[in-house]
């Protein structure tokens, strides 16, 4: 549909595709949300997993250890973002600052490509990993005891009992933070948006570095007002998901067969 | 996805039902606490000093970042910008955070904030308690159908309906009004199964038949039967319904305007240049996080809970 205005609508067949699919920022923003989602997903999953299994251990004040760890989680988009982007400020940013006392000279967060998705990836990871590792711990729990214990008789050693009873106890669950946080992942807009800080926001930087489908649907949709092209963005996004199912299943199922 | 990779952890996973524990029970203890137990002992294993250490570092990660604003909201600007950056807080807080007030307009923003969130809480909490107990007690034709359907709307990106429902919240006229903010989430799929996860397991059929027997039909049975026993994951519902619709922020964001913001969405003005002092913008972002934090503090422990227990997100 071409939509520019609300109330004018014209049937264009799939030339909103087309276009898309010849669109460079089109593919800009899918490599983007993909190798942020990526940045992001990984370290979060995997340091939710080692946080779990440490609050999972008889711990006194583990109240405070659970609430801490959530807290980020409590934290709005818009706050975290905004918080993370002085962290990562080029010239008095804290982040800077630590590494120059390392001896690393001041990196340009905003400008540079990677850096930029790396940074944009700490504020998804931060907010995200105590929530994750809550799940996890919900779950390892409710392993019997006698899995480690007969697993111990064997002689397997913490990291043996870890790898061989913990990880396939919870596999439903890490089945479960995976959907979550690739949904998660291929939708995200909060975070680039304000990191962009203002005008840049929805562009996701002055070369469209960090930008993301998310952000991308919304500037076809309310700032170029092309409301058909921001649909057309919507529906990839939702292909995008169903993809990266497929092809999870079926690497899934590849690895079963060898194993 | 199927429903089996849901983490939701049933109630009827009280001590007695559970595999043996050792002595000293992990679990935690209290009047409010039984819905928050959990079947399997885990690893019993004391944490020795590396855990703690390690974990001292997780926790660091996740409080900094929220000290520092409040460090830097409590200095000025041309502290804020040397270098090395300010770790202790300074004598600027409630200067700073009376300015950030009145410059990002938060309070209108948290009045819109407090009405959207506790109406989507208090509707999701409501619907998803009455759509739980039909889903869980109630035989009728097409309820596993139903039931599918509801689970699936999980799968669909809200993206995806952000075009056709910008255009209708339009069309009624509610542009840059809270009802196109409220409307499209009174209720969650996710709520609608977490309560009927609950109460398929904590509500006796005996109960139902004892109401039916007695003539009560299934509103009175909702009132008098449900209810009383659905309050503790109505309160997890309630609060983790309430964080969620105070953090959103990609179709507040779309719908709302600066004149009548959510907090989220206020927020992002002080990102946009407008507000140039640093301290300033991490006062509004303190401002903007202490309504939840608050909440954090008295509630954490059951929101902790809630999140274990079962996994409402969305």
């Amino acid at each position: 549909m071409e939509l520019s205005t609300l109330n004018v609508m014209e049937w264009v067949g799939f030339d909103n595709y087309t276009a898309l699919w010849e669109d460079e920022r089109f593919w800009n923003a899918l490599l983007n949300t993909i190798t942020i989602g990526i940045l992001s997903t990984v370290p979060q999953l995997l340091m939710a997993l080692g946080l779990a299994h440490l609050l999972n251990y008889r711990l006194r004040g583990s109240t405070f250890f659970r609430v801490a760890a959530l807290t980020p989680y409590a934290t709005s988009v818009g706050a975290a973002a905004l918080v993370f982007t002085m962290l990562f400020e080029r010239d008095f940013g804290m982040i800077n600052w630590m590494l120059g006392l390392v001896g690393i000279d001041n990196i340009d967060f905003e400008n540079n490509k990677w850096a930029a998705q790396i940074a944009i990836s700490t504020i998804v990871i931060w907010r995200w990993t105590g929530y994750n590792a809550l799940l996890y711990l919900a779950a390892m729990q409710a392993i019997p005891r006698d899995r480690y214990e007969a697993a111990a008789i064997d002689g397997a050693s913490r990291w043996q009992q870890f790898l061989k009873v913990t990880i396939p106890g919870i596999r439903a669950t890490i089945v479960f933070t995976i959907v979550l946080s690739t949904i998660g992942a291929t939708q995200l807009f909060g975070e680039p948006l304000i990191f962009g800080q203002g005008p840049n926001g929805i562009t996701g930087g002055a070369d469209n570095q960090y930008q993301t489908l998310g952000l991308l649907l919304y500037e076809e949709g309310w700032k170029n007002y092309q409301m058909g092209r921001a649909a057309t963005v919507a529906w990839a996004m939702f292909l995008l998901l169903i993809v990266v199912f497929v092809v999870q299943r079926v690497v899934k199922r590849v690895l079963a067969r060898r194993a | 996805m199927t429903t089996d990779s849901i983490p939701v952890r049933t109630p009827d996973a009280r001590p007695g039902t559970a595999p043996k524990k050792t002595g000293k029970d992990t679990a935690p203890r209290g009047r409010n606490r039984a819905l928050f137990r959990h079947p399997g002992a885990g690893r019993q294993h004391h944490a020795g000093p590396v855990a703690y250490i390690l974990l001292g570092i997780a926790a660091l990660f996740s409080l900094f970042p929220l000290y520092w604003t409040m460090v830097a909201a409590s200095t000025d600007n041309t502290r804020v910008t040397q270098t090395p950056p300010p770790f202790l807080p300074g004598p600027h807080l409630l200067d700073n955070l009376g300015k950030a007030w009145q410059d990002a307009a938060l309070g209108k923003a948290m009045l819109n904030s407090l009405i959207v969130a506790g109406v989507i809480a208090l509707s999701t909490v409501l619907f998803a308690t009455l759509a739980g107990f039909a889903f869980a007690k109630l035989r009728f034709k097409g309820r596993n159908v139903l039931l599918m359907l509801v689970i699936g709307t999980m799968l669909v990106p809200p993206q995806l309906g952000v075009v056709p429902l910008f255009m209708m919240m339009t069309e009624l006229g509610w542009g840059q009004k809270l009802p196109a903010v409220i409307f499209p989430t009174l209720v969650s799929a996710v709520g609608v199964f977490f309560m009927r996860q609950y109460l398929t397991e904590a509500l006796p059929d005996e109960l139902i038949e004892a109401g039916r027997v007695d003539g009560a039909h299934s509103l009175r049975i909702f009132w008098s039967i449900v209810l009383p026993i659905a309050r503790p994951p109505m309160a997890v519902l309630f609060m983790i319904t309430f964080v969620h619709a105070w953090n959103d922020f990609f179709w507040p964001f779309i719908v709302l305007d600066m004149t009548n913001p959510t907090v989220p969405v206020a927020l992002t003005q002080l990102s946009a240049g407008y507000v140039r002092d640093q301290s300033l913008i991490m006062a509004g972002a303190l401002l903007g996080t202490l309504p939840l934090l608050a909440m954090f503090v008295v509630f954490g422990r059951q929101i902790v809970g809630g999140i274990m227990q079962g996994a409402v997100k969305g």
